[in-house]
């Protein structure tokens, strides 16, 4: 609890205002609080639920802000408008589409099992939240600062999973839960190469903490390591199904997918998930390779921001790739994570773990291996990125034979008489 | 241990986001496998052929406009062919060549919307289809100056075109055809070399030259199969014989070259239009004909053009009264339908949406 | 390289982001049509309209209906018929402008609007009497002598029926008023086509 209130400002802030006194005088400087002596612990329990509400209900706007957005660019890139009737500039859009869904009929189908079938977007929402616990958002402002922060997102991604099959197979419709085992398959098969593509993240800053990550940028991961962001975002893509990988949420074909008995307010939770969901994925995209909270000047005092825009950065990239791809076959899903993915994850950690050793060897002092320098890092971009082109170069060449196109032949008739028959 | 599996038989059904029109298919499953398809259309069936009895012939004319909606001068340039030579008449230069460049820049559209319809149905959320819109906006900003009306344009008449396109038409044109190139290469950069676009249409729904010609294919699924053959080249009508353009042809006939030669088509009659535009002479547009027609009793005649589904047909027997006794459409959508079985039994689930889309076929057509 | 198609994809994507929309924001924004478009309020004058009722023959819906006092009653032998009823029911319209092309004294137009949508369906039958009232744009379709006058039924100027007539156009003096096909203006052979008046069966 110590450390706790040593590092992070916004806690430590909170906490002081409410228990403040003679006991405290070392991180609180002397200010006193509000509550009499004994009841410190309440100031902790108002510290953590007054941070947890703000990252909620900044989750929740973010999505609806998100969803706004999306809209907004997809029909700019469509060369229309997107909305733009229910308030400036459609920023009301959003709260038009959650109060239609409100007023919807919920319909809970007779042989579905109710609480499981009521239980899916609370499962799934949940497991986005849990996973904001852990990002920072400026300097010293998290909720938590776990030491094995990047091993819980991951296993916190993976509940969302879970939820996909409760909610296939409590809708007791047969398309449904064929559609959720196809999800969960592929699913489950992305979750490898994406924790690889952080292990190696983790092994040049040194701890998995996502604090430590920050700090330890001082190149951006996203040069140093270019195939782990290529495959994280490609591996992200897939876990929120979002296009390529959709094939479960858009008019997939003749079966709809895990959510067709979803009606009413659960449908918007649902999707309101998903939504927070690519937030949460860009901000530990940001988080993690780009440098979280730093920037180049006043990173300190405008952390936030520098935080926002290159989330803002990262769910672009989203809705641009979402603009523009058509979507995969399951069996073409599969094959892509097993045969492309997997291999460059594997290329990706075994360069890192090598490029780690020898360059903490290069730093060892007397009985451990050095901190990597800068310099250091910029020299793994370069090695890092010869490295990418020439995987993905060679990988191109072995799926070449399945991928040439031959143009169509124009046929150029001899004579174009009236002559009935073939030339 | 064995599995006991059983085929599962589900309903493609009249409505539906992926099908183009009102098409039934039931379709029997088997795990992830097509076993077996049976379509069921007549969902949009209006009766045209009776109808047509009733009506005189230019009044026939609007009944035409409105069985494949999607291109609605070759299904007025086939029935005004069907017209003339039952009436033995001919049409004046200036007429033909006005009636290609409408046909060409029709065929521009219906492609546009073949192919943008086929990008959707491969999951590319209307990106696609809204650039091949904003193309086919152009065109049909253009056949409203012609001839008052987007769609159903009723253009022709018998006996040539209905009238002389406004003064601001040629400069319209030029814009068109300056500006369009350039919006073509944006949409073969954003799909033509596209790894998911390709590997998702490459090698699926075959069709094998033999098989296409037993089953009377015509048009783009036939010549991607393949086989060259087009009635504009093979039996040429008003003025194809002195415009020199060539014909794509196709290696493989699955999806990818189906969709490749319709690609190809717009960029030729890019070409068709730009030479009727060098070339068009002045004078008369039409063959004088009465308002009301009476062809000479019981003559037949069939008129046929190469419409951008393949090849359409009118059938037209005269009775000396001013209403035909029998017109019948031969309709490419629906004689391309016949290959739906071999398209589609021992492909999977995903592929099936595709090649229906990459036959293109119009219900209106089909239905009529 | 692998993925080259699909990088060409987003710069695609990527340019046309940044470009202006193709879409106007209507009603604020309106395209206009062009005069030649067949649009929905008829423009009917009386002063033209003999009662001959080729219009509503040649219809291939049967959507106009005409009622008309025969003659040797109340009106002389020779003579215009008085109209009674002039229905056109737009509720089943299709706007293919037959009746336009068949009526040859030049006393129907196509309408230049499209923005007519009513609350009854009996409400979209348009009666004689907002026929005759109605402020008369005709459309220049198939009528070749208003588009060489440069008229725009879009600019909003409503046009008497003494300047709608084929009899006043120039070049077409010699020929009888009624001939209903469009001509280039340099063909100087123009046949003289028999009045449609005789050819109704």
């Amino acid at each position: 609890m110590d450390s706790f209130l040593e590092n992070n400002g916004m806690y430590r802030g909170i906490y002081c205002y409410f228990s403040g006194n003679e006991g405290n005088a070392a991180w609180c400087k002397g200010l006193d609080g509000i509550l009499p002596l004994g009841w410190e612990w309440l100031g902790y329990f108002i510290a953590g639920f007054t941070i947890m509400l703000v990252l909620v209900n900044g989750a929740l706007l973010g999505a609806a802000l998100f969803v706004w957005g999306e809209r907004r660019i997809l029909g700019r890139i469509h060369k229309r408008r997107g909305p733009n009737r229910w308030g400036p500039f459609g920023l009301l859009q959003p709260i038009a589409d959650l109060l239609k869904l409100l007023i919807k009929e919920d319909l809970v189908p007779t042989i579905a099992d109710r609480v499981v079938f009521t239980l899916v977007p609370v499962v799934m929402l949940m497991s986005l939240l849990l996973s904001l616990a852990v990002i920072p958002f400026a300097h010293n402002t998290y909720l938590a600062d776990l030491n094995v922060a990047v091993l819980y997102f991951v296993a916190v991604g993976s509940l969302s999973t879970i939820a996909i099959f409760m909610a296939g197979w409590s809708s007791g419709n047969k398309y449904a839960i064929f559609g959720a085992m196809r999800s969960v398959a592929m699913l489950i098969s992305y979750e490898v190469p994406l924790v690889m593509s952080l292990v190696g993240v983790v092994l040049i800053a040194g701890s998995m903490s996502m604090v430590d990550v920050v700090n330890a940028q001082h190149v951006p991961f996203i040069l140093v390591q270019p195939l782990g962001a290529l495959i994280f975002l490609l591996g992200i893509s897939a876990e929120l199904n979002r296009t390529p990988f959709d094939i479960m949420e858009a008019e997939s074909e003749i079966i709809a997918g895990y959510h067709t008995e979803y009606s009413g307010i659960k449908f918007g939770l649902i999707q309101a998930a998903e939504m927070a969901g690519v937030l949460a994925a860009s901000a530990v995209l940001a988080t993690l390779f780009l440098g979280g909270w730093s920037g180049p000047v006043f990173s300190s005092e405008l952390g936030a921001v520098w935080f926002l825009l290159k989330l803002t950065f990262f769910a672009f990239v989203f809705i641009w790739i979402r603009g523009t791809f058509p979507r995969l076959r399951i069996d073409q899903i599969m094959a892509f994570a097993w045969k492309f993915l997997l291999p460059l994850a594997f290329i990706n950690l075994m360069s890192t773990a090598v490029e780690v050793y020898f360059f903490g060897f290069y730093n060892a002092s007397a009985d451990q291996l050095g901190v990597i320098t800068r310099n250091e890092l910029w020299v793994m971009a370069a090695i890092n990125s010869g490295i990418a082109v020439v995987a993905i170069t060679l990988f191109g060449r072995v799926t070449r034979n399945r991928m040439e196109t031959e143009p169509v032949r124009l046929h150029k008739f001899q004579s174009a008489g009236t002559v009935i028959g073939v030339n | 241990m064995a599995f006991k599996t059983e085929p599962m038989t589900i309903n493609i059904g009249p409505q539906h986001p992926s099908t183009h029109g009102v098409f039934r298919l039931r379709v029997t499953f088997d795990g992830e496998v097509i076993v077996d398809v049976d379509p069921i259309f007549g969902y949009l069936h209006r009766g045209s052929e009776k109808l047509a009895e009733e009506r005189n012939y230019v009044q026939v004319l609007t009944l035409t406009d409105r069985l494949d909606y999607t291109a609605s001068m070759t299904n007025n340039q086939a029935y005004c062919l069907a017209v003339e030579k039952l009436m033995g008449v001919s049409v004046p230069e200036r007429g033909k060549y006005l009636r290609v460049m409408a046909a060409e820049l029709q065929r521009i559209a219906s492609h546009l919307i073949a192919i943008g319809f086929f990008l959707q149905d491969l999951g590319a959320l209307a990106t696609p289809l809204m650039y091949c819109f904003r193309l086919r906006e152009s065109i049909l900003d253009l056949f409203e100056m012609l001839c008052g009306a987007r769609i159903t344009v009723s253009y022709m008449r018998p006996g040539g075109v209905f009238a002389e396109p406004p003064e601001d038409f040629w400069p319209a044109l030029r814009r068109f055809m300056e500006e369009s190139p350039g919006l073509i290469e944006e949409l073969e950069n954003l799909i033509m070399e596209n790894e998911i676009v390709v590997v998702r249409t490459k090698g699926t729904g075959i069709l094998g030259i033999e098989s296409a010609i037993a089953n009377s294919v015509s048009g783009p699924v036939l010549r991607g199969s393949g086989f060259a053959w087009d009635w504009r080249k093979a039996d040429p009508y008003d003025i194809y014989d002195q415009i020199d353009f060539d014909v794509p042809v196709g290696n493989n006939g699955d999806n990818y070259d189906r969709f490749q030669v319709r690609m190809e088509e717009i960029k030729q009659s890019f070409k068709i239009v730009s030479q009727c535009i060098r070339q068009i002479p002045d004078g008369p547009i039409r063959t004088e004909l009465p308002l009301v027609l009476r062809p000479p009793a019981w003559q037949e005649s069939y008129g046929r053009v190469e419409s951008p589904k393949g090849e359409l047909g009118f059938y037209l027997v005269s009775d000396g009264s001013v209403a035909p006794y029998r017109c019948k459409v031969r309709s490419p959508s629906l004689l391309n339908l016949h290959v739906l079985k071999e398209l589609l039994v021992g492909w999977k689930l995903a592929d099936m949406i595709v090649t229906l889309g990459s036959i293109d076929i119009n219900m209106g057509e089909v239905d009529r | 390289m692998y993925g080259r198609g699909l990088i060409k994809g987003l710069f695609v994507t990527l340019k046309n982001l940044v470009r202006p929309p193709f879409t106007v924001q209507y009603p604020e924004e309106r395209l206009t049509q062009h005069p030649r478009f067949r649009g929905q309020e008829f423009a009917w004058y009386e002063e033209r309209c003999t009662g001959c009722a080729s219009c509503a023959k040649y219809c291939p819906l049967g959507i106009i209906r005409i009622v008309t006092e025969p003659s040797t009653t109340s009106v002389e032998q020779g003579g215009k018929y008085n109209i009674e009823t002039f229905d056109i029911d737009i509720g089943r319209c299709m706007f293919c402008g037959l009746c336009v092309e068949a009526c040859p004294y030049d006393a129907l137009f196509m309408g230049s609007g499209f923005e007519r949508g009513k609350y009854r369906r009996k409400d979209l039958l348009i009666s004689v009497d907002e026929l005759r009232t109605a402020a008369k744009r005709p459309s220049t379709w198939f009528r070749p002598q208003l588009e060489r006058n440069g008229y725009d039924p879009h600019a909003g100027v409503p046009i008497s029926w003494k300047d709608v007539g084929r009899e006043n156009w120039e070049w077409r003096q010699e020929d009888k008023a009624g001939s209903r096909f469009y001509k280039t203006n340099t063909d100087q052979q123009n046949k003289v086509v028999e009045n449609s008046a005789e050819e109704i069966p």
